[in-house]
């Protein structure tokens, strides 16, 4: 089943330059898949609308049976709660604790705080950092950090994981880590879609690689 | 994640669900937070703070005090207004006898409430008393003073005073007929105009009021931009995201509210002494008004309101601007 279809999406800025041109794809639910190109090649735009961040100017979106187009301002956040997003300078919030930053989406949710605590040591966990939730992020490795990122990416399980560049400021072994996290979310179903310029590391971890040349998809498949 | 069961039907096999009745006492914990972080907020920088609560203060307490004056004035001249008199001073030629004749007729005027005479030995024994140039009279070979008769009328509506002296001042033993009633009349339309003044003063400070708060709010949003920023990209709903500035803007009301409560009982305290001998002066024993429990509760809903408005509007107008990009 199609989890995430582009049907010839175009993204046209005021400026007259376009960000994207007539790109379609569809990505299974429990694909998971890279997103490659030089900077300025799309890849961020690409993913800002599927998070709706931004809107196309031509073709639509449709993320689960949902067309994108169709949602107003108030169902969006609704819609970004089945996301996940982890982001190249982590967004994480230093006045508070690690734990405090995992718990936000939960709180934003609804969930009750003994079953949020759970939920936030579970991801955590996953991440191993469990004994570090109640530093400040600022006093984490920027490795560590972007483990937080991912652990509040997928502490409320979204359908997709979507990531910018996770890799961008971590050495070669860091970067490996990091990708293997995402194959470990994958294996228990979640789709995940990662935009990085690393082909080294992209080719050795063997998934399906989407390649943007100046807003074009030019290539499709195997790494 | 299902979210709301009606917009979002459920898909992953992994997805939780919240139940309603969690959800709602979520948002009542979260309503309840940040009710607490925003007044700990307020102090975690206590100077500005404090400016901003003193300008809310003052801006609110002015038309408080002036308000609470006028109703004072206001109070002060509708007792008079109750009990208008009409006093016919006798045409000097008339004797004790006729004059006590004469008040014995208007008595069975049916315009009349009530007719009290002072006769000329009367008046004269008041004058020495309540005046100090009673030794004055003392020099004069004879009472000076006419024979009054003071009557209290029916109709005390102001249309109908003024001809009911035009018809008593026609008698033939009145000499002039006075009604103390121009200056309260004068004094009415100048409590009404000023109450009017007071009401635009009122208006434009609350607008200062909405616009201080909105002021401080928007400064606070600027300054928690990366937590909106990253609120909205987890999907925080614009309600979630404006709550906590909102408690903020109610805390600044409400705080000013009971900052300029202070400062107006505090201005009335200051007037008790004067008001009272003035009030002495007067032979009344006229006793001011404070803002009372009806005029507190006033002043605070009104600031709690504007605090709460300032805080929305300011909101409303910045957070569409921060979006996460």
């Amino acid at each position: 089943m199609a989890l995430i279809s582009f049907e010839n999406v175009s993204k046209r800025y005021l400026s007259g330059q376009e960000a994207l041109s007539n790109v379609s794809f569809t990505l299974r639910e429990g694909e998971m898949a890279f997103l490659t190109g030089h900077s300025g090649a799309g890849k961020s735009t690409l993913l800002r609308m599927i998070m709706l961040m931004e809107r196309p100017s031509q073709g639509q979106v449709v993320v689960g049976e949902q067309n994108l187009a169709q949602l107003g301002r108030h169902e969006l956040p609704y819609h970004r709660r089945r996301i996940g997003v982890v982001f190249q300078n982590h967004h994480l919030l230093f006045d508070r604790t690690v734990f405090e930053n995992i718990a936000l989406p939960l709180q934003i949710c609804g969930y009750e705080p003994e079953d949020a605590a759970r939920r936030v040591r579970a991801a955590l966990n996953k991440v191993g950092l469990l004994e570090k939730e109640n530093q400040s992020p600022i006093s984490l490795s920027s490795g560590e950090q972007q483990r937080v990122g991912i652990a509040r990416a997928i502490v409320h399980k979204p359908r997709v994981l979507l990531a910018d560049e996770p890799t961008g400021n971590l050495d070669p072994e860091l970067s490996e880590e990091i990708m293997k996290l995402f194959q470990q979310f994958n294996r228990v179903g979640t789709t995940v879609l990662i935009a990085s310029h690393d082909l080294s590391l992209i080719e050795r971890m063997r998934h399906r690689t989407l390649v943007l040349r100046n807003g074009r998809l030019i290539a499709d498949g195997r790494g | 994640m299902a979210v709301d069961e009606k917009n979002t039907p459920r898909r992953g096999a992994q997805q939780d669900r919240i139940d309603r009745r969690s959800r709602h006492r979520n948002w009542r914990r979260h309503h309840a937070l940040m009710a607490r972080q925003s007044w700990s907020r307020l102090f975690a920088t206590p100077l500005p703070t404090l400016i901003t609560l003193a300008v809310l203060a003052i801006a609110l307490a002015l038309p408080g005090f002036l308000l609470t004056g006028l109703k004072n004035v206001q109070q002060l001249s509708e007792g008079w207004d109750h009990e208008p008199r009409i006093s016919l001073y006798l045409s000097p030629g008339l004797d004790d006898a006729a004059a006590d004749r004469f008040s014995r007729e208007l008595l069975l005027r049916d315009d009349l409430a009530a007719v009290d005479l002072i006769s000329r030995a009367q008046g004269l024994l008041e004058f020495r008393e309540l005046s100090r140039f009673g030794n004055i009279v003392d020099l004069l070979d004879e009472n000076p003073l006419p024979a009054v008769i003071t009557v209290q009328p029916l109709d005390r509506s102001l249309a109908a005073l003024p001809v009911l002296k035009a018809k008593l001042q026609a008698l033939e033993e009145v000499d002039e007929a006075a009604l103390d009633l121009e200056w309260l009349q004068r004094l009415s339309a100048f409590v009404q105009l000023t109450q009017r003044a007071v009401m635009v003063l009122g208006l434009l400070l609350a607008m200062a009021v909405l616009l201080v708060v909105g002021n401080t709010i928007r400064v606070s949003i600027e300054s928690r931009r990366d937590e909106i920023i990253v609120a909205k990209l987890v999907g925080g709903t614009d309600a979630w995201v404006r709550r906590p500035f909102l408690y903020t803007g109610a805390w600044y009301g409400l705080l000013g509210a009971a900052l300029a409560w202070c400062l107006i009982q505090f201005s009335l305290l200051m007037l008790k002494e004067p008001v009272a001998e003035l009030a002495r002066l007067y032979l009344s024993d006229f006793e001011p008004m404070g803002l009372g429990l009806s005029g507190s509760l006033i002043l605070l809903l009104t600031s709690l309101m504007l605090g709460w408005l300032g805080a929305w509007l300011a909101v409303g107008h910045h957070l569409r601007q921060i979006e996460p990009s």
